[in-house]
């Protein structure tokens, strides 16, 4: 392609728990160590810094970027924080990928952290602020609507029901076992889910991820550097990001159309043209269970309508044709937001490695991807990784 | 390999102290329209996007989840940089230098008269710990760095307010800015004490408007334009958010940034070779201190090449002709998006009545404000 | 680099750890106010609002009616070309049935659940939705596809805002006040 390749060559995430005692600084700095710990490299011989991190009004701090540089490595070294809502932790290493493949940066450290329990009384309410502040939030909107309504779209378009959903997050939480950042792991069953608290009918509380706190970092290097760092480089062959219309009541609720549009741009850069086939191993973003589903769809991994059925059959566990979410993804490790979307690109990357341990998939996968999803509906990142 | 990037097209809706009659999706269309015009290129065909933008200065969360439309993004690749446009600016840049993209847009916007309590938001970017229960004025921190500033350079306030009205005047001259005055030293000094040393007209008023610039790699410029601005420099640098282990007098955000961008640039002697500069205002000092930091002049020699002249209009480094915050108003995340569109317009001979003969390498520098520690420099040219 | 084989740092905090005081905090209260302008398209969609009225924008490339109304087509990418009313009926594109408030606390027992709902308003361009809620039906009638008008505040209790209409409510009365078989929602 003539472009210049990136690695990313070093990893360090934090436990995600629902309140944590570290401020967001100490939170960032403990994934950084480790990411560069993990690569034998020091602050000193990080080029460039890029952090992503989600909504300011978690952590109460106006400019939350600039209040996070220093735990961020940033200290006096060219930094910006970039931000795309949830899709952020995806978008981390892509934003990291431009700074190296551009030719400015030979190590970039990128970094994502979340700190939602600042929010009092519940994280939840910051999110009623993404809503149009005219059109939409006098009707005092919460983010459970917004999914609530597009869970409701896509069962009644395909005939899926709740216990098919239900699957995905029995499936996820029973994977997180094996992940030691995990913060509701634990094993349940599809009545388990049907049974807990109905919070916003089709959405029930065990089909939702958890707010949480934690963070991660990976450590990017270019070709030449990432050679002398590892002897496993996982390069980062294809990034795609796409952002629909904020106008999200006039879309499609039931198909995630950006989500494939930014996959598009990365399969062609990566020369993917079969991805249900090529891709070995995928982390789509599941901050609801039905979300799985939906992005493996428009990750076009599977037919529109068939996420349902191949989960029922086994042919996304571990073990199945393509493993999806054996990190646990967010319903089973956390979800703190931008830190989410990192840890599924470091469960490919350490899977494409094979250090993946308990949670490590059969078949030595030499092609991964990772997947995160934003904003109204609206935003798609997604990153392609081969060992 | 892409070896520059040039600005092909820019648009602006000028800058006003209020806009009640637009919404900002509104304000960014009419930029976003006029840029795409002159860059002879419709947004279907653009590449990649860049936004500039802060939650709390907007009023709602996830900011990047309301930029495409005005912009012409829906369903491309798009995101939003929490920082300055210039560091938007930066983003674009490298995305085109990865071979990716052919072209970028990259769009900030203020809409300040918007947010009811300025000093509210500022201050909501304080320490929540350590500072916001001091429950001081955030400018309390610029007053710090000025007493700090003046001590270290032997700079009066009366110097300073020397900064208000040079810029105030040259404000003038420039349709799009909305604080041009003919003002002296003495209003300045006289303004009400907001944090002595600053008073008042020290301090840059905050002004509304947007600018949306088109960036394309150096075939598609050639191709495209006939006068590409081309970025020769960037750089950009945070130092410590941590107030009490700050170095009060230097600017070192500045003073680095401008080294990272006069090395991409093949500068080794900036007072020698930038030919006007479009510098941070936003507190009258700052002018002083960031041409310190980015070595247009020796260290607390500021005040003194402002006294002679040097940097007015007419003089032999023109700085801030456009006005500057002071004279156009301070636009937040588009402070660096106004300083661009200067440095465009004067190396396009397009600045009418404010236009520096004979200018081909401007540097624009932009600083985050309080309480931050960061900054970034661009460095173009038209050759 | 196993993770199971890294120490991994985060000290879990439980809700009791603060209300015992084993660890110290800090509050804050922001006082944060915005007034943003409305401008040209929704300024003219509220004041439409307070009169009892739905208006929308046309572009005349593209051919769509748009709503909310704006002033520059999106997808064309030039100034849209006129306004014209639409109806204050539409159909059912997906709801839910909401049990939890904005801040996430539940609804008490004698609140009847929320129920939010995308609708598609008649005369608009296709798939042409806006955020709104229904009323005046039980959760468990309510169908995707269902036919539903705006219920509007008394003219003298317009504002000139979303909320100008109440609810959406369906068209035809609700079936039965029977419990539906099925899922209880």
């Amino acid at each position: 392609m003539g472009m210049r390749k990136v690695a990313i060559v070093g990893a360090g995430i934090t436990k995600f728990v629902r309140r944590a005692q570290e401020t967001g600084k100490e939170l960032s700095w403990q994934a950084s160590k480790m990411a560069l710990d993990s690569c034998g490299i020091t602050l000193d011989d990080v080029d460039m810094v890029t952090l992503g991190t989600a909504p300011d009004a978690f952590d109460g701090v106006h400019m939350k970027g600039e209040y996070l540089a220093d735990g961020a490595g940033a200290h006096r070294k060219p930094y910006m924080r970039h931000y795309v809502g949830g899709g952020t932790g995806v978008f981390s290493p892509i934003h990291g990928w431009m700074h190296v493949a551009s030719g400015m940066a030979d190590i970039c450290l990128v970094v994502a952290e979340e700190k939602m329990s600042s929010c009092q009384p519940h994280p939840q309410g910051a999110f009623l602020t993404i809503f149009d502040h005219t059109t939409e939030q006098p009707l005092k909107p919460t983010l459970i609507w917004i999914f609530a309504l597009e869970m409701n779209r896509y069962m009644q378009t395909y005939g899926i029901s709740k216990a098919d959903i239900a699957r995905v997050s029995v499936k996820n939480k029973h994977n997180a076992l094996d992940h030691p950042s995990a913060q509701v792991a634990e094993d349940i069953t599809v009545e388990d889910v049907l049974n807990s608290e109905t919070l916003c009918w089709p959405v029930n509380r065990l089909d939702i991820s958890p707010a949480s706190d934690g963070a991660a970092a990976v450590v990017l290097a270019s070709e030449r550097v990432a050679r002398r760092l590892t002897d496993k480089p996982i390069w980062i062959d294809g990034v795609g990001m796409s952002i629909d219309t904020a106008y999200w009541a006039t879309r499609d609720l039931s198909y995630p159309r950006y989500v494939e549009t930014a996959a598009r741009m990365a399969y062609d850069m990566a020369g993917i043209k079969e991805p249900a086939k090529e891709i070995h191993i995928a982390e789509p973003y599941d901050p609801f269970d039905y979300k799985e589903l939906h992005h493996m769809e428009g990750l076009m991994l599977c037919p529109r309508g068939e996420a349902a059925r191949l989960t029922a059959e086994g042919y996304t566990a571990r073990d199945g044709n393509l493993p999806i979410c054996p990190s646990g993804g967010a319903l089973g490790v956390g979800n703190p937001i931008a830190a989410t979307g990192l840890m599924k690109v470091i469960e490919i990357f350490l899977q494409l490695r094979g250090e993946a341990g308990k949670r490590q998939v059969p078949g030595k996968p030499t092609c991964g991807l990772a997947q995160a999803w934003g904003d109204l509906m609206q935003m798609g990142t997604v990153i392609v990784l081969r060992s | 390999m892409v070896k520059r990037v040039g600005i092909i097209g820019i648009g602006t809706t000028g800058f006003r102290s209020i806009t009640p009659d637009v919404s900002y999706r509104e304000l960014i269309f009419e930029a976003a329209r006029k840029a795409y015009t002159d860059a002879g290129i419709e947004p279907s065909e653009i590449d990649g996007f860049v936004t500039a933008a802060e939650d709390f200065i907007e009023g709602y969360s996830i900011a990047d989840e309301y930029c495409p439309d005005q912009i012409g993004a829906v369903l491309k690749p798009t995101h939003t940089v929490p920082g300055d446009f210039i560091q938007a600016l930066a983003s674009g840049y490298m995305m085109i230098m990865t071979g990716l993209f052919k072209t970028v847009t990259i769009e900030a916007h203020s809409k300040a008269s918007n947010i009811k309590n300025v000093d509210e938001v500022l201050g909501f970017g304080l320490d929540p710990v350590y500072n916001r229960p001091l429950r001081e004025t955030p400018h309390a921190i610029a007053g710090l760095e000025m007493t700090r500033y003046m001590f270290e350079t032997c700079t009066s306030s009366e110097q300073c307010a020397k900064v208000v009205v040079k810029n105030k005047g040259n404000a003038m001259r420039n349709p799009y800015a909305a604080f041009g005055a003919d003002i002296t030293e003495r209003d300045v000094m006289n303004s009400e004490p907001i944090s002595l040393p600053l008073h008042r007209l020290d301090i840059a008023p905050h002004a509304d408007g947007a600018v949306v610039a088109v960036l394309a790699d150096g075939d598609t410029a050639l191709a495209l334009s006939e006068t590409p601005i081309w970025i020769e420099g960037l750089g950009w640098c945070t130092d410590t958010p941590t107030l009490e282990m700050r170095d009060w007098g230097e600017a070192a955000y500045a003073r680095l940034a401008a080294e990272m961008a006069y090395k991409m640039a093949g500068i080794a002697d900036p007072a020698g070779m930038i030919d006007f500069a479009e510098i941070c205002d936003e507190y009258s000092f700052k002018e002083l201190q960031h041409m310190e930091a980015l070595k247009l002049c020796r260290p607390g020699d500021a005040a003194h090449l402002l006294e002679s002249g040097a940097t007015s209009f007419t003089g032999r480094l023109p700085i801030n002709v456009s006005g500057g915050a002071l004279g156009v108003g301070h636009l937040f995340e588009a402070s660096g998006a106004h300083k661009i569109l200067e440095l465009v317009e004067q190396l396009r001979g397009h600045a009418g009545a404010r236009q520096i003969p004979d200018v081909n390498i401007g540097l624009a520098q932009v600083w985050r404000g309080v309480p931050t520690a960061t900054g970034a420099v661009a460095i173009l040219s038209n050759m | 680099m196993k993770l199971e084989d890294c120490k991994l740092r985060g000290t879990h905090l439980k809700s009791s750890d603060f209300e015992k005081c084993k660890v110290l905090t800090t509050e804050w209260k922001p006082n944060l106010g915005y007034a943003w302008d409305d401008g040209v398209a929704i300024g003219r969609y509220l004041a439409e609002l307070k009169q009892g009225k739905i208006i929308a924008r046309v572009c005349h490339e593209c051919h769509r009616i748009m709503l909310p109304p704006r002033m520059f087509c999106e997808l064309c990418f030039r100034p849209t070309d006129e306004w014209t009313y639409v109806e204050d009926t539409g159909v059912v594109n997906t709801f839910s049935v909401a049990r939890v408030n904005w801040d996430a606390s539940r609804r008490g027992p004698n609140e009847p659940p929320l129920l939010p709902a995308v609708i598609e308003i008649d005369g608009a361009t296709k798939g042409m939705g806006i955020l709104h809620m229904l009323g005046e039906v039980g959760p468990d009638d309510i169908k995707i596809g269902m036919k539903v008008r705006a219920v509007w505040k008394k003219p003298e209790d317009r504002t000139g805002a979303i909320t100008d209409i109440l609810y959406f409510k369906p068209i035809r009365a609700a079936a039965s006040k029977k419990p539906a078989a099925g899922r209880k929602r």
